[in-house]
C-alpha cells in the first residue's frame, strides 16, 4: 500500500523527541518498533470503503507549541463552553494539540486513589501501569500502518485509573482540541477500572479550522471484574481533518459498559468502536449517532464480541446523511464458540435526506456458539411523507418538521449520554450539522 | 359574520387515477357545526385529506377557498397558518418527539417570529386542555402518537384541536374506538372550541357522536358526492333507519366510488 507522505518521521526524530519527553526506555522501544513496523504495514481494510486516495499523514510535525497559560478564562469561547461555566467544571483535563490548556480535578479523585493526568505525565508518573495495557491487548499497534503510526507518534491524551472498590459520583470530562492543522494529532485515551469501580466518563474531539489536518485516536478501556463504565463522546472535527478513530473496551467477568458516541466529524472517518465481553456475565451497550453531509465519506464499525457465557451484546445505531455524503455502517455481534447463554442484538437504521447521500447499513451475526440468542434490524429510507403531511397540517414548515423528525430519529442517543449538559451540546452539533 | 369560511365548490379529487370524490359543494362558516355522514368508502377521508393537501391525493377540478384565498395553491403548513385543520382518523407517529414538543413548536409556528408562546403559559394551557380531555399527564412527555392506543390517539387529535384553536377544523372519525366514557370526554371538547369564531366538519359513520356535539347541518355522502343534506334530524333518522331508504330515494345499489352508475 502506497504510503503517500515522504518520511519526515526518521527513527533518530522520533528517538529524540521521545527522550526530550523523559519517557522511559520501554516506550521508546515500543515508538520505535513499531515506527519500523509503520513502513510495511498496510493501512486499514474497512468493508465497501476504499482509503487510496485519503490522506492519514499529510501533518508536518508531531510537537505543538505549548499553550501560554493554563487557565480557563484563556480558553477560546468556543472551547471553554463544551465545558460549561467554570464554577461548575469538575474533573477537566483540556488539550490543545495535545498540550494541556486547562486541568482540574475535584478532591473525590484525590481522596480515592483516582488517576486523572495527561497520558504523557502518567508514562513518567505510573509507568508500569500505563506499560501493562498501553497498545498491548484491546488494541495493538501491528494491526496496520496506522495502529503502529499511533504507538510511535502518540502525543496527547490521557490516563484514567479508578481503584478497587471505588465508586466515582463525579463525571470525568476531557476537551481534546486540534488548533495547529501542521501538528498531526495521536491521541491516546487509556481507561482502567479496577474491580467492582464505576466511572462515567465523557469527551470531546474538537477542530473549528477546514485546512487539511490529520487526527489519529485510540481508546482502550480495561475494564475489571464488576466495573462498570459510561463512555460518551462527541467526535466534532472540522472538515479539512481525516481521521482514524478506534474505541475499544475489553471487559472481565461482570464488567459493563455502555457507549454513547456522537459521531458528528465533518471530513472523512474511520471509526470503530469494539467492546470484547472476555468476562462471563459481561455486558456490552453500544449507542452512536452520526450525521453525515457535504461530500465527506465516512465508514462506522460497532463490534460487540461475546468471549464469555451469559454476555450481552447491544449495538444501536441510527445515522442520517444528507447532500452528497457517504456512509457505511458496519455492525457486527459475534458468539465465539464457549459464548453460551449469550445474548446479543442489533439495530441500525439510516435517514436519508438526499437522493444524491449514500448511507449503507450492513449488520452482521456471527455465532459460533448453538445456545445463544441473537437478533438484528436494519433500515434505510426515507421521511415518510405521509409523517411529513401530518406534522405540517399543525402549521410546521418542512424544514421545522424534518428538524424535529431528526432529533426524534437521534433521541435514542442523545437521551443515553449520562450527562445533562452534554445532551445538550450533543444536541446542538446536531443542529448545526442537519441545517 | 364573525370567523371564516370554507368554501368548496365542484371538488373533483383522483388517487392513482380512480376519482373518488366526484363534484361536491359545501360551505363551513363560523359557527356552524356541519357533519357528513356516510356508509364506508364513500370518500369521506378522501375529502378531509384533500382539502388539507395530503400528497396522495390529486384534485382535478374544482375549488376549495378560505375566506376568499385559494386554499388549493397552498403548502400544507401555509393551510394550517391560515386557519385550518385535520384531526386525522390515522394519525402518524414520531419517534422521539414528545407530544408536548410537537406541541409548543406547532403552536410557535402558528405565532410570529418574535412571538413565541412563553414556556409557562404553554405548559398551562396544555395541562387545562389535558385535564379536560381526561387525559393522563404523562402523555405530555410520551413520543408523539407512538404505541398510542386507538383512543388515546384520537384524544391527542382533540389535544391538538384545543391547543391550536384553529378558524375551521375538520374532524375525520374522531369518534371511531371511543367507548361512551370517551365518546363523552372527546366531546366536550370540541364543544368547547364552539363560538361563532369557529366552523367544524364533523366525519363519521355513526350518530352516536352527534347525540353530543349537536349539528346544525347533515350532509350524506355517497359515492363521492353529497346526496342529502338536511339538519339533527337527518342525523337521526340514519341512526334510526340506515342508509337504505336514501339509496332507495336516489336510486343508487352501491354507495361506495367506484361502483358508480349514474342516477
Ligand atoms: N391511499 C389510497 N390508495 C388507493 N385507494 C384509496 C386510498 N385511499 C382511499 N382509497 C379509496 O378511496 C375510496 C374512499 O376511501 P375513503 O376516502 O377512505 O373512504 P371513507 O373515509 O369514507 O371510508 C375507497 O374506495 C378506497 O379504497
Ligand atoms: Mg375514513
Amino acid at each position: 500500500m502506497a504510503v503517500e507522505t515522504k518520511w519526515t518521521f526518521d527513527s533518530e526524530t522520533v528517538k529524540q523527541w521521545a527522550e526530550k519527553q523523559e519517557e522511559p526506555s520501554w516506550l521508546v522501544n515500543k515508538r520505535l518498533d513499531a515506527l519500523a513496523q509503520a513502513e510495511h504495514l498496510p493501512l486499514p481494510d474497512p468493508d465497501k470503503t476504499s482509503l487510496k486516495r485519503w490522506k492519514f499523514t499529510s501533518f508536518e510535525k508531531i510537537d505543538a507549541e505549548e499553550p501560554a497559560t493554563q487557565s480557563f478564562s484563556d480558553l477560546p469561547q468556543e472551547v471553554s463552553r463544551l465545558a460549561g461555566e467554570e464554577s461548575e467544571v469538575q474533573n477537566l483535563i483540556v488539550q490543545r494539540d495535545g498540550k494541556i490548556a486547562y486541568h482540574k480535578v475535584e478532591q473525590e479523585l484525590e481522596d480515592n486513589g483516582v488517576i486523572f493526568t495527561d497520558i504523557a505525565t502518567a508514562v513518567r508518573e505510573h509507568s508500569d501501569l500505563v506499560e501493562k495495557y498501553f497498545m498491548s491487548d484491546a488494541v495493538r499497534t501491528n494491526e496496520h500502518q496506522l495502529t503502529a503510526l499511533h504507538t510511535a507518534l502518540m502525543n496527547g491524551g490521557v490516563f484514567i485509573y479508578v481503584p478497587k472498590n471505588v465508586e466515582l459520583q463525579t463525571p470525568i470530562q476531557t476537551i481534546f482540541w486540534q488548533d495547529d492543522v501542521k501538528t498531526g494529532l495521536f491521541n491516546h485515551v487509556l481507561m482502567v477500572t479496577e474491580a467492582n469501580s464505576r466511572l462515567t466518563y465523557l469527551e470531546n474531539y474538537v477542530s473549528f479550522t477546514e485546512e487539511e489536518a490529520n487526527v489519529n485516536v485510540v481508546t482502550e478501556v480495561y475494564g475489571g471484574q464488576g466495573s462498570e463504565v459510561k463512555y460518551g463522546a462527541i467526535d466534532n472535527l472540522e472538515s479539512g481533518v481525516t481521521s482514524y478513530v478506534v474505541r475499544r473496551a475489553s471487559l472481565a467477568k461482570d464488567a459493563r459498559i455502555e457507549w454513547a458516541l456522537g459521531q458528528l466529524n465533518e471530513g472523512h472517518t474511520i471509526s470503530e468502536n469494539t467492546t470484547y465481553l472476555m468476562g462471563d456475565g459481561s455486558y456490552g451497550d453500544t449507542k452512536t449517532v452520526h450525521v453525515g453531509r457535504g461530500k465527506q465519506t465516512q465508514n462506522f464499525t460497532s463490534d460487540v464480541v461475546a468471549y464469555g457465557k451469559r454476555t450481552e451484546g447491544y449495538i444501536l445505531t441510527h445515522g442520517v446523511m444528507k447532500d452528497n455524503a457517504t456512509s457505511i455502517f458496519n455492525g457486527i455481534n459475534k458468539i465465539e464458540k464457549g459464548g453460551t447463554n449469550s445474548h446479543s442484538e442489533q439495530t441500525g437504521r439510516v435517514l436519508m435526506l438526499s437522493s444524491r447521500a449514500r448511507g449503507d447499513a450492513n449488520p452482521i451475526l456471527l455465532i459460533d456458539e448453538d445456545d445463544v440468542t441473537a437478533g438484528h434490524a436494519a433500515s434505510v429510507g426515507k421521511i415518510d411523507p405521509i409523517q411529513m403531511f401530518y406534522m405540517k397540517s399543525r402549521g410546521l414548515s418542512q424544514t421545522e418538521a424534518e428538524r424535529l423528525i431528526i432529533h426524534g430519529f437521534l433521541e435514542p442517543v442523545v437521551g443515553a449520554l449520562p450527562i445533562e449538559a452534554v445532551k445538550t451540546r450533543l444536541a446542538e452539533v446536531i443542529e448545526r450539522k442537519v441545517y | 359574520m364573525a370567523g371564516s369560511t370554507l368554501k368548496i365548490q365542484d371538488l373533483h379529487v383522483e388517487i392513482e387515477g380512480n376519482e373518488i370524490i366526484k363534484g361536491l359543494d359545501l360551505q363551513i362558516s363560523g359557527g356552524e357545526i356541519h357533519a357528513i355522514m356516510g356508509p364506508n368508502g364513500t370518500g369521506k377521508s378522501t375529502l378531509a385529506s384533500a382539502i388539507m393537501g395530503h400528497p396522495s391525493f390529486e384534485i382535478t377540478q374544482g375549488s376549495v377557498e378560505l375566506d376568499g384565498e385559494d386554499v388549493l395553491e397552498m403548502e400544507v403548513d401555509e393551510r394550517a397558518r391560515a386557519g385550518m385543520f385535520l384531526a386525522m382518523q390515522y394519525p402518524s407517529e414520531v419517534t422521539g418527539v414528545t407530544t408536548s414538543d410537537f406541541l409548543r413548536t406547532s403552536i410557535n409556528a402558528n405565532r410570529e417570529e418574535g412571538d413565541q408562546i412563553p414556556l409557562m403559559k404553554f405548559i398551562k394551557k396544555m395541562d387545562k386542555q389535558m385535564a379536560t380531555l381526561d387525559m393522563d399527564e404523562s402523555f405530555s412527555t410520551r413520543y408523539l402518537n407512538e404505541g398510542f392506543s386507538g383512543g388515546e390517539k384520537k384524544r391527542n387529535e382533540i389535544l391538538q384541536l384545543l391547543m391550536l384553536e384553529p378558524k375551521i377544523a375538520i374532524l375525520d372519525e374522531v369518534d371511531s374506538g371511543l367507548d361512551i366514557d370517551a365518546l363523552k370526554v372527546v366531546s366536550n371538547g370540541v364543544n368547547s372550541m364552539r363560538s361563532d369564531d369557529f366552523g367544524c366538519l364533523i366525519i363519521t359513520h355513526y350518530q352516536r357522536l352527534l347525540n353530543y356535539i349537536e349539528p346544525d347541518y347533515v350532509h350524506v355522502i355517497m359515492q363521492g358526492r353529497i346526496v342529502k343534506s338536511g339538519d339533527a334530524a337527518l342525523a337521526q333518522r340514519l341512526e334510526n333507519e340506515g342508509y337504505d331508504w336514501i339509496k332507495e330515494e336516489l336510486g343508487i345499489e352501491d354507495e361506495r366510488v367506484g361502483q358508480s352508475q349514474e342516477a
